[in-house]
């Protein structure tokens, strides 16, 4: 057996914290319990995000799903789990229902999933590649210039494949949501060639939905004039 | 060090060892630290209500105090109502403690010296900073107490709210910068004091007071400490905790505040590097040999420590000078105050940074350098448009780059 | 221990992803809580996110040049922010039930019954 792969080590740690807890939202009765359950397994989605090389998406799910849009739902939690209501329980017949359902679902997701040859083998075998000398090469172009970091690639990478340093997502993330995707610049893989537009307008989209969300909550949430007065 | 340790035992161990030995130091902060402050606290508080503090154990000073209160808080009876929710009672101290603990993983404290460098470090201290409000909602829920539960209810809605303008007034520097990297940040700042983040415009002098407001608030601390406010709440969300979890809660916050203060530091007075660059000036930088350049990294972390302790000891200043705010007034001074000022301020500091002449432009521009400034020619026709687009870009930051003085990452 | 020495791919995500989906759903579809139901949907859109991070991911694949880079990212990152604008308002609607009902079981929704 060979060194273990710590990658692999934290990606199941991960994994199975995320879908052990999500499982248990689902077993759990108790609202409040099955409130921390989500927010530790969005914590290890999170985490699974770092491994991915998403680093700054998983520093977004961190502050704004854990941190905002969790408390949120704590806050729910908390002002309705009055007595009898933190524990409502189902009928065994809707149980047997969405097991079915979930069965469905799982016997179509996860062997979709687990086809395809390619996303089963993990990072790329980069000495490889580089004697293949495919145009699809991520590090060495076929001028010999030294290789310009791209964006959302790791920057060095050695012999075997496993970066030296962290991402570098941030920047070309946001140049990115300005309409310059600066990340294909230089390698543009001539299968996803057409795909090189900005993100500039589904960013306004987001911010004048956002708008019209805060302004909608506040009004729904707004305190009445007279208890069970609804206008 | 952890390749060097590898050469003498099996790999897996040496990076164990290292990441213990890395925990352990870090760890020191929110436990050793909490009684350092809370010892500074004393003291402070003691002398603006003209009296003494502590003077008897441990000599004239009372440093033995401290130790004092930990022995007898650890031997404490570990209490627990009858009616608490028993799992998330026991857990929520250490939930506050993990949160306050890991935001100083990616907190430099000095030139290379983090627990992990990460390029978007300063987005991940805000967000982890922002998950220690859990550990005190469900403190405050499994009490099985209202005084806990409205406590732990005001805490999250404040600190859910003070997120925002914190955001918005650390985006300043970041701007300035051109990156989140705080190590990066740091190292811009080198040189003469005139090189901080805090002197380069006055928009940003006055976005580190709208910072410090947001960050005392976000760490519960007076005048914003509503969720302990003892002639109010009893004693808020930690009023059914004794003993060591009670320790727990309050070394979260210890830790906290030097976590912020220690970001304060690190982008507004440029992090470890001191007043005058004595370092340098000694000779004692990497160039000149290893050994002189860890000796020069030590005083960078001395003045790094020196800055954050002072950051706590301001905010000690203040929650003994300043009235406590009702929690109205807190939400009001958040969102009519804090919001828009730092809203304006960016506003402020981004034109003075890019229109005016003597703004700078960015400090560093590592990835306009790498993208925008040396964007290869143009090819194929799809590609146009993205050059275009690119030239644009590139256009301004020229100007900007070529007007720079003072710049050059590491240059200093 | 065989498992330990591998690579990841891309594959392993999306089982994560898909374990995910199918908590999110049953959670949807078993709970009288409504802000059990809210969890549900929190779980369903934290499962695509998986997959949309997994699939722009340059390192999880053989053929990194197929991976969607930096468009996986951005699209995950418009599903976390639309996720927290809906659960505010599911949230603000589910609090109102409560003030009128004083109950947040669904079961007791039902005054539009036919």
């Amino acid at each position: 057996m060979g060194p273990v792969n710590w990658h692999t080590f934290f990606f199941y740690l991960y994994a199975l914290v995320a879908c052990g807890f999500g499982v248990a939202v689902v077993i759990s009765t108790n609202i409040v319990r099955m409130a921390m359950y989500l927010i530790v397994s969005l914590g290890a989605t999170a985490g699974l995000f770092f491994l991915a090389g998403a680093d700054f998406v998983g520093a977004m799910q961190l502050m704004i799903y854990v941190g905002g849009t969790l408390v949120l739902l704590i806050f729910g939690v908390m002002l309705t789990a009055q007595g009898p209501l933190i524990s409502l329980r189902t009928s065994g017949g809707d149980w047997i229902v969405a097991m079915l359902l979930a069965g469905c679902l799982g016997a179509l997701l996860i062997p979709a999933g687990l086809t395809v040859k390619s996303w089963n083998t993990g990072r790329p075998d980069v000495k490889e590649e580089v004697a293949q000398s495919g145009a699809q090469a991520v590090l060495v172009s076929a001028d010999q210039k030294p290789p310009v970091p791209t964006a959302g690639d790791m920057p060095d990478v050695n012999e075997d494949g496993i970066p030296d340093k962290q991402p570098i997502t941030a920047a070309p993330l946001g140049l990115g949501l300005l309409g310059a995707r600066v990340d294909k610049l230089e390698n543009v893989p001539a299968a996803l060639r057409p795909g090189m537009s900005g993100y500039l307008l589904p960013f306004e989209v987001i911010s004048v939905h956002l708008l019209v969300v805060l302004v909608g909550a506040a009004y729904l949430a707004r305190s009445k004039r007279r208890a069970g007065n609804r206008s | 060090m952890a390749e060097a340790l590898a050469n003498y035992v099996w790999p897996w161990l040496a990076y164990l060892l290292v990441g213990v030995l890395q925990a352990g130091l870090l760890l020191i902060v929110p436990l050793v630290g909490a009684m350092f402050f809370v010892w500074i606290e004393r003291k402070v508080s003691a002398r603006i209500q003209d009296r003494l503090g502590p003077t008897r154990c441990g000599g004239k000073f009372g440093w033995l105090q401290l130790l004092a209160d930990g022995l007898k808080l650890i031997t404490k009876e570990d209490l627990r109502p009858a009616d608490a929710d028993a799992v998330l009672f026991r857990v929520a101290p250490y939930i506050s403690l993990c949160a306050s603990f890991a935001a100083l993983l990616a907190l430099p404290f000095s030139n290379g010296w983090v627990a992990q460098e990460l390029d978007v470090g300063v987005f991940f201290i805000l967000a982890v900073v922002g998950l220690e409000v859990f550990g005190v909602i469900l403190a405050g829920y499994a009490s099985a107490s209202k005084w806990s539960l409205f406590g732990a209810m005001r805490e999250a809605a404040q600190v859910v709210s003070y997120e925002v303008p914190l955001g918005m007034c650390v985006v300043v520097p970041v701007m300035i910068a051109g990156t989140m990297n705080l190590v990066t940040i740091g190292q811009l700042q080198a040189g003469l004091f005139t090189n901080w983040f805090i002197f380069h415009d006055p928009f940003t002098f006055i976005t580190f007071w709208v910072y410090f407001t947001c960050a005392t608030a976000s760490v519960n601390r007076a005048p914003f400490d509503l969720a302990e406010a003892e002639s109010e709440l009893v004693a808020g969300f930690h009023t059914e905790y004794s003993g060591f979890r009670w320790l727990s809660f309050f070394m979260a916050e210890y830790g906290s505040m030097f976590a912020v203060s220690g970001l304060a530091a690190i982008l507004f007075f440029g992090g470890w590097n001191g007043p005058i660059p004595v370092a340098s000036l000694l000779g004692l930088t990497p160039e000149h040999g290893p050994v002189l350049g860890w000796i020069g990294n030590l005083l960078g972390l001395l003045n790094f420590v020196l800055k954050c302790i002072f950051g706590v000891t301001f905010m000690v200043w203040v929650r003994w000078t300043l009235p406590r705010l009702r929690i109205d007034q807190v939400m009001q001074v958040c969102l009519k105050y804090c919001t828009p000022i730092a809203a304006v301020m960016f506003l402020g500091a981004t034109i003075w940074t890019f229109l005016l002449p003597g703004g700078g432009g960015l400090r560093s521009m590592p990835y306009a350098q790498r993208y925008v400034l040396n964007a290869p020619a143009v090819e194929a026709k799809p590609q146009a448009p993205a050059a275009k687009n690119v030239a644009i870009d590139s256009g301004s930051a020229v100007n900007d780059v070529t007007a720079v003085s003072r710049t050059a990452p590491g240059g200093e | 221990m065989q498992l330990l020495t591998q690579t990841v791919g891309v594959s392993h995500f999306l089982v994560v992803g898909a374990v995910l989906f199918i908590a999110g759903v049953v959670c949807m579809a078993v709970k009288r809580n409504a802000l059990g139901v809210l969890m549900g949907i929190e779980l369903v859109l934290n499962g695509a996110n998986i997959n949309f991070v997994a699939f722009g991911s340059k390192f999880l694949r053989s053929d990194s040049a197929y991976a969607l880079g930096l468009d996986g990212q951005l699209i995950s990152l418009f599903v976390i922010v639309l996720a927290a604008a809906e659960a505010a308002v599911a949230l603000a609607i589910t609090l109102n039930f409560y003030n009128n009902h004083s109950t947040v079981d669904v079961d007791r929704a039902d005054e539009l019954k036919g």
